[in-house]
């Protein structure tokens, strides 16, 4: 949706005198709302200048949208000609170090699923911290909390209403963020693993949602918050806690009770 | 990849049926040759600083800042939708929000210079709703002689 987002706000600033350029990742959205300059390119929501550390790829990017401004009138819209690379096929195999809960976890039990989700946290943690020593960096912070609360506040979820943790935002807020830091802690330890540069999102997404016992945890989690009266709860069991793709891939194999 | 026709549904007929603003004006600002301009990014990935609040639909509170060197563990992201990647983001900052390649590009003489601050949207809402806050910032554009604003979704 941030297609549609980009190409209103490239009106507002150029009809205030400042010119604009910008990526489409949807281009029927971009033919629709006529921005100034736009460059489509054929990449993954998410992934507006193609693919990860390829900085010569990058930039072949970069400079076309930019190249946009030597343009002499405009509503002007062009496909960039190249597909994202991919991953050599040596680099292809992937899988997850930590093997997942191959166990059958009693989804009716609650307990039993926290702690296997405790469990599989803190076998991830090891690969977690290498991940932020070699990239130092790290995306996870947006919740404000450290890992273990963030485990035990989305496992208390399953049988009971937490008490939320933070005070400047609401509890389905709250939820919102120690997902996202809970995926991007799973993701970037994963990604550190030997056997690939790059995994591609496809391939941990299919080991996140396919296999870990968080993901079983964010079903069960999903389920719940339909059936609050919250109405951001709600859009959170909807469409926010789960992609939607993932929701109709994974979800009817892991029903929440 | 992002062609339509290829997402998997129900994700394509989501996006396929989303309610578009239309414009009536076409917008057209000249500028000086590629090389002499200056260049600010404008992010609607809900970028932010790790200090700063988190993006949550408050009214008015539309866009962060992002000074130009903010080191790259310091940009975190609260975008409220799950339904694009972010493992791109996890692995390197440059795949939405291309600082380095720019100031690789004005090392090379491509771009004359890139611009002290740049800014982050979360990109979840009807543009509509953010014309205020975008005309003002084209003010804070202008003040930092930026005259080139590259738009960057995700």
């Amino acid at each position: 949706m941030c297609t549609r987002a980009v190409g209103g706000l490239a009106h507002f600033i150029e009809e205030e005198g400042v010119p604009t350029t910008q990526i489409s990742l949807i281009r029927p959205h971009t033919e629709a709302i006529k921005p100034p300059r736009a460059l489509w390119v054929p990449f993954d929501l998410g992934r507006p200048l193609g693919v990860p550390n390829d900085a010569e790829f990058q930039k072949r990017v970069l400079l076309s949208v930019l190249k946009l401004f030597e343009e002499s009138s405009g509503p002007v819209l062009r496909d960039f000609p190249e597909d994202a690379p991919t991953a050599k096929a040596a680099d292809v195999v992937w899988a997850c170090p930590v093997n997942p809960a191959r166990k059958k976890i009693d989804l009716s039990d609650a307990g039993e699923m926290r702690a296997a989700f405790k469990k599989e946290m803190m076998e991830l943690r090891a690969w977690y911290e290498l991940a932020v020593k070699t990239q130092q960096r790290t995306t996870v912070g947006v919740s404000g909390l450290e890992m273990d609360q963030i485990v035990d506040f989305i496992g208390a979820f399953l049988d009971s209403v937490p008490a939320n943790p933070r005070e400047d935002i609401s509890l389905a807020f709250s939820l919102n963020f120690a997902v996202d830091d809970l995926k991007a802690f799973y993701y970037e330890a994963a990604a550190a693993q030997p056997g690939s540069a790059s995994p591609t999102a496809e391939e941990l997404d299919n080991w996140f949602w396919g296999e870990t016992a968080a993901a079983k945890v964010l079903f069960a989690v999903k389920d719940r918050c339909l059936k609050k009266d919250d109405k951001m709860m709600q859009l959170l069991g909807k469409i926010l806690l789960i992609p939607m793709s993932q929701s109709s891939q994974f979800g009817p194999n892991f029903p929440a009770n | 990849m992002a062609r339509l026709e290829k997402m998997p549904e129900p994700e394509r007929s989501h996006i396929a049926e989303t309610k578009l603003p239309t414009f009536d004006t076409h917008p057209w600002v000249d500028g000086p040759a590629l090389s002499k301009r200056r260049v600010a990014i404008v992010s609607t990935a809900g970028l932010h600083r790790r200090d700063d609040k988190p993006f949550t639909f408050d009214p008015g509170d539309n866009y962060r800042v992002i000074p130009g060197a903010t080191a790259a563990n310091e940009l975190i992201m609260s975008h409220v939708s799950t339904n694009f990647d972010r493992s791109g983001f996890q692995q390197d900052w440059n795949i939405v929000f291309p600082l380095d390649r720019l100031h690789e590009l004005c090392d090379d003489g491509y771009i004359e210079s890139v611009a002290q601050f740049h800014y982050s949207f979360m990109g979840a809402m009807d543009p509509k709703n953010l014309e205020q806050s975008a005309r003002k910032l084209a003010g804070l554009l202008k003040k930092d002689k930026v005259d080139a604003a590259l738009l960057v979704p995700v």
